[in-house]
């Protein structure tokens, strides 16, 4: 019986033609919208050509609309994963495998995540079957202060991973960014520095166009525009640029501001060093990530309005610019008035996003400790980053006409243990197949007297 | 710094150390060496243990959810501990005349926790290349060293194993790196001015042994034997037959340790991922006369939970980890509960300076993993995995791992399910003395390092 109920389940996945998003309601589910307000219980989410259209409670089903009992679950928004290498990666050790560091390249700022990300990835699938419905990948820094540019991704059963490519580029400035840059944090920013010169020079002089990447809101991954920075251009540069022609003009929308800032900074100076550089570069669009220290300086980061992905529950003095860390950080920055999500890169693997954000709940119980409300820890694995992908209101939050990227729970999300009973992405029901289904599967029991292990399929 | 892909540095052995040799400890009292090492001329072991627990009050803990460590499990019950000691484990009908009484409604019970594969102290943070002093990765078999002459008893990550984690004993490794990576520690969480001051009392010693990609990656990288899983068992093999013909006339510091392994002084932790190389290594064993006694990562150890039944060999696991290295290829979610299910062993381990803060739930994902998939396992049981199961694969059981009559007072007093990711130690006794107190600022350890340094004494 189990055999077979297995067979067909792996036929439906092999066979199934293009997933199309269902019109659908949940009912009388625990619902959380993401966005920073508690779950309310007896709630009903609907979903109609991949939009969310209503959630919450007092919400009448449409008529002709699938209806899905919710009795006992939580529905939520997936899981916005920041920062990220899904997709980059089979295994980690396996060097050929692995896209998530470029140190022997020639290019640093110029690398374009978009077309190294692989949707059938492992690490996608496991993910999705975790509830993580989107998530930003990039390549980190390694051969450059600057690690490349990262795209925002959807961890969907399809070939077009792509929501927005070249979303952000990233740079860092503490003690990873002063030995790239030859051995200080002083050379790291004038390193940095120099490069966004020379971009604003070369983007001048090349009339390059600004923008990342256009349109900025995309339904596949299969209309991208190339890249115009690459288009060919004949300015002549001076003698002393440092930078290649492609991540000088990689970095031409950083200065001008037309696209994120992500900056790898842990220590309180550093952070502040950071925040300063505003002041030569106005229209920087910074984001903090890591920030470990940055309980110590706040208020500055809630002043600059600068948004954090924060180490969610680093506490260790790792090394000698995180000598202040503390699973109280992010509760501090967000008392402080700090936008903070939850850094996805700062944990084993990014399914453990949902533990990291219930652990800051339980602070909140613990004497001089600061920790966050259920919802506010909910949003800094939904909300936040999402804001800060630049996906605000349309992913990370149940809000009418946001995408349609819908988990249904077992339990609490934030729970240790409660994993999703079925996730939705853009409307469109995901398999929750994977790897280590099958060998979950397969290994149920060690039963070898008809057959090999190798025919149970 | 972020830690971007983070792969576990110990696990895949990337790191370097150094130490030597001695003997095993026993009771504070009567420090006794096992038959594998020599004692000194005034009787001890060498580098014997020095700690003694600190000063306790009687103390009953009364109207807590009991967790034993042994699978039982007490609603509204009493626990009695004096002089160092557990006295008595029951229900409220208990007397508590002569004790301090903490209330403990709404609140949990349970042994310390206990980690059987850390690196604190020979990994410390700050993670500097000076603190790299667990793997002495220059030559692949190194029975010689101690994990002891490494561990630096200031690391800050003891403190918040002790806080966040409730751990009050747990096991140093030496790494990977090596096939054989030389002799463990087992500590008391105690902070002290130096690693004989931790030094559990009586424990075992045990040896570190690995397989699989490490010691072939770092050895045949530098165009030495082992370059392969070939390799590495026959390398292996004959060091044991080495070990075997060695008379004991002359001092030789790899040896005694491999000596005390033989005699089964010595218990063998085995860092090993795949199936089919478990199964080897058991054999290996059998052929030359050794047992192993866990398998650490065993990522793979629910392909193969009848035979380490059958060999009596525990799994000591993480609950989620995979796809770091190609051997980790094939970790699930449901290790712990398959090996359950198959009736082996299943310890819940670390092997890393946050994980170790965070073993209660790490257990209770696995737990649910099970839960899933149709395996019902009790929250009492599965308390286990990460106090008394330790124990026993340390060597350490009849001391410590469980809550009864007789047995070190090591308690943790939760403020709310153990299993639950809201909740943390309120309180943690070791031998009685209460060394953790989230109610009194000043009840927990600063290490040397943290002093003047932002954040001293902070929660963390």
């Amino acid at each position: 019986m189990k055999k077979f109920a297995l067979l067909l389940a792996s036929a439906a996945a092999a066979f199934a033609g293009p997933l199309a998003a269902q019109d659908f309601a949940i009912t009388n589910a625990t619902v959380a919208i993401g966005d920073g307000s508690d779950p309310v219980e007896n709630a009903t989410v609907v979903v109609r050509g991949g939009r969310v259209v209503a959630a919450g409670t007092g919400v009448a089903v449409p008529a002709g609309v699938q209806t899905i009992d919710g009795a006992g679950s939580w529905v939520t928004p997936g899981l916005v994963a920041s920062v990220t290498s899904l997709g980059l990666w089979d295994v980690g050790a396996v060097s050929e495998s692995n896209d998530t560091n470029a140190g022997n390249s020639p290019f640093s700022a110029a690398l374009d995540a978009s077309p190294a990300i692989n949707p059938n990835s492992q690490h996608i699938l496991v993910h999705r079957a975790a509830g993580v419905t989107r998530a930003a990948s990039v390549t980190m820094p390694s051969s450059s202060i600057f690690g490349g540019q990262g795209s925002i991704i959807d961890l969907g059963a399809d070939m077009n991973p792509i929501t927005r490519a070249r979303a952000f580029q990233v740079v860092t400035l503490g003690e990873s960014g002063g030995r790239l840059a030859g051995g200080s944090r002083a050379s790291s920013h004038a390193l940095f520095r120099n490069a966004l010169r020379e971009a604003n020079q070369f983007g001048e002089d090349a009339r390059i166009p600004g923008m990342a990447s256009r349109p900025a809101e995309q339904r596949t991954g299969d209309d991208l525009p190339i890249d115009p920075r690459l288009a060919d251009n004949q300015t002549e540069r001076g003698d002393d640029s440092l930078l290649t022609r492609f991540d000088a003009a990689a970095l031409v929308p950083v200065v001008r501001g037309e696209q994120q800032l992500y900056v790898m900074v842990e220590r309180a100076s550093d952070i502040l060093a950071t925040l300063a550089l505003k002041r030569d570069f106005p229209r920087l669009d910074m984001v903090l990530v890591g920030a470990s220290e940055g309980w110590l300086v706040a208020r500055e980061i809630a002043a600059a309005n600068v948004p954090v992905i924060a180490d969610g529950l680093d506490d260790l003095p790792t090394n000698f610019e995180e000598l202040a860390s503390t699973q109280s950080n992010i509760g501090r920055m967000v008392k402080a008035g700090v936008r903070v999500a939850i850094n996805a890169a700062a944990m084993e693997n990014p399914r453990n996003l949902n533990q990291y954000a219930g652990n800051l709940v339980a602070l909140s119980r613990v004497p001089g400790a600061d920790g966050l409300s259920w919802g506010q820890a909910f949003a800094t694995i939904t909300s936040v980053p999402a804001q800060i992908s630049g996906l605000s209101g349309r992913a990370g939050m149940l809000t009418p006409g946001g995408m349609g990227d819908v988990v249904m729970w077992d339990g609490d999300p934030l729970e240790v243990g409660s994993m999703p009973t079925r996730v939705f992405i853009d409307g469109v029901e995901q398999p929750l197949e994977n790897h280590q289904s099958r060998l979950k599967d397969r290994y149920r029991d060690l039963d070898t007297s008809d057959l090999p292990k190798g025919y149970d399929w | 710094m972020a830690r971007y892909l983070k792969t576990p540095l110990t696990a895949l052995g990337l790191i370097a150390a150094a130490a030597l040799a001695g003997c095993s400890t026993t009771g504070t009292d009567s420090d006794t060496a096992s038959a594998s090492t020599p004692m000194t001329a005034d009787g001890k072991a060498p580098y014997a243990s020095t700690y003694k627990p600190y000063p306790g009050r009687p103390t009953a803990l009364v109207g807590a959810t009991i967790y034993d460590g042994r699978g039982q499990r007490i609603d509204n019950g009493t626990v009695l501990f004096r002089d160092g000691k557990v006295v008595a484990v029951g229900d409220a009908s208990l007397a508590t005349t002569g004790y301090d009484r903490i209330d403990g409604a709404g609140k949990f019970v349970t042994p310390g926790v206990i980690d059987i594969h850390s690196h604190l102290g020979d990994y410390p943070t700050p993670s500097v290349d000076a603190h790299s002093d667990g793997n002495e990765a220059t030559s692949p078999m190194t029975p010689e060293v101690w994990a002891e002459h490494s561990v630096w008893p200031q690391d800050p990550g003891f403190t918040r194993a002790l806080a966040n984690g409730g751990v009050t004993a747990l096991q140093i490794l030496p790494g990977s790196a090596n096939l054989t990576g030389g002799r463990s520690v087992t500590l008391k969480n105690v902070s002290s001015r130096t690693v004989q001051g931790m030094k559990f009392p009586g424990a075992p010693y045990g040896m570190k042994m690995a397989c699989g990609e490490n010691p072939k990656r770092v050895y045949g990288g530098r165009g030495r034997m082992p370059s392969t899983r070939m390799g590495n068992f026959a390398v292996n093999r004959q060091m044991w037959l080495d070990a075997q013909a060695y008379d004991g006339k002359k001092r030789d510091l790899g040896k005694e340790t491999l000596k005390g392994v033989l005699d089964g002084d010595i218990l063998i932790h085995n860092h090993c991922y795949r199936a089919d190389e478990m199964a080897l290594v058991m054999d290996m064993a059998k052929e030359m006369g050794y047992k192993v006694t866990a398998f650490h990562h065993a990522v793979e150890a629910y392909k193969i939970g009848d035979l380490l039944r059958e060999n009596d060999v525990c799994s000591a696991i993480w609950a989620d980890w995979y796809g770091f290295k190609m051997e980790a290829y094939d970790g699930i979610l449901e290790n712990a509960a398959f090996l359950r299910q198959a009736g082996a062993c299943v310890v819940i381990h670390s092997d890393d300076a946050n994980g170790i803060q965070r073993l209660n739930q790490e257990a209770a994902k696995a737990q649910a993993a099970g839960r899933r998939v149709g395996i019902d396992i009790p929250d009492a049981e599965v308390v286990g995995w990460f106090t008394y199961n330790a124990a026993k694969a340390m060597g350490i059981e009849d001391m410590t791992g469980s809550l009864e009559a007789g047995k070190m007072a090591d308690v943790v007093l939760w403020n709310g399910d153990p299993l639950s990711v809201y909740s943390r130690p309120e309180k943690v006794w070791v031998d009685g003395a209460l060394m953790f107190d989230a109610m009194d600022r000043k009840r927990r350890p600063v290490s040397d390092f943290e002093l003047g340094q932002p954040g001293e004494g902070d929660v963390k």
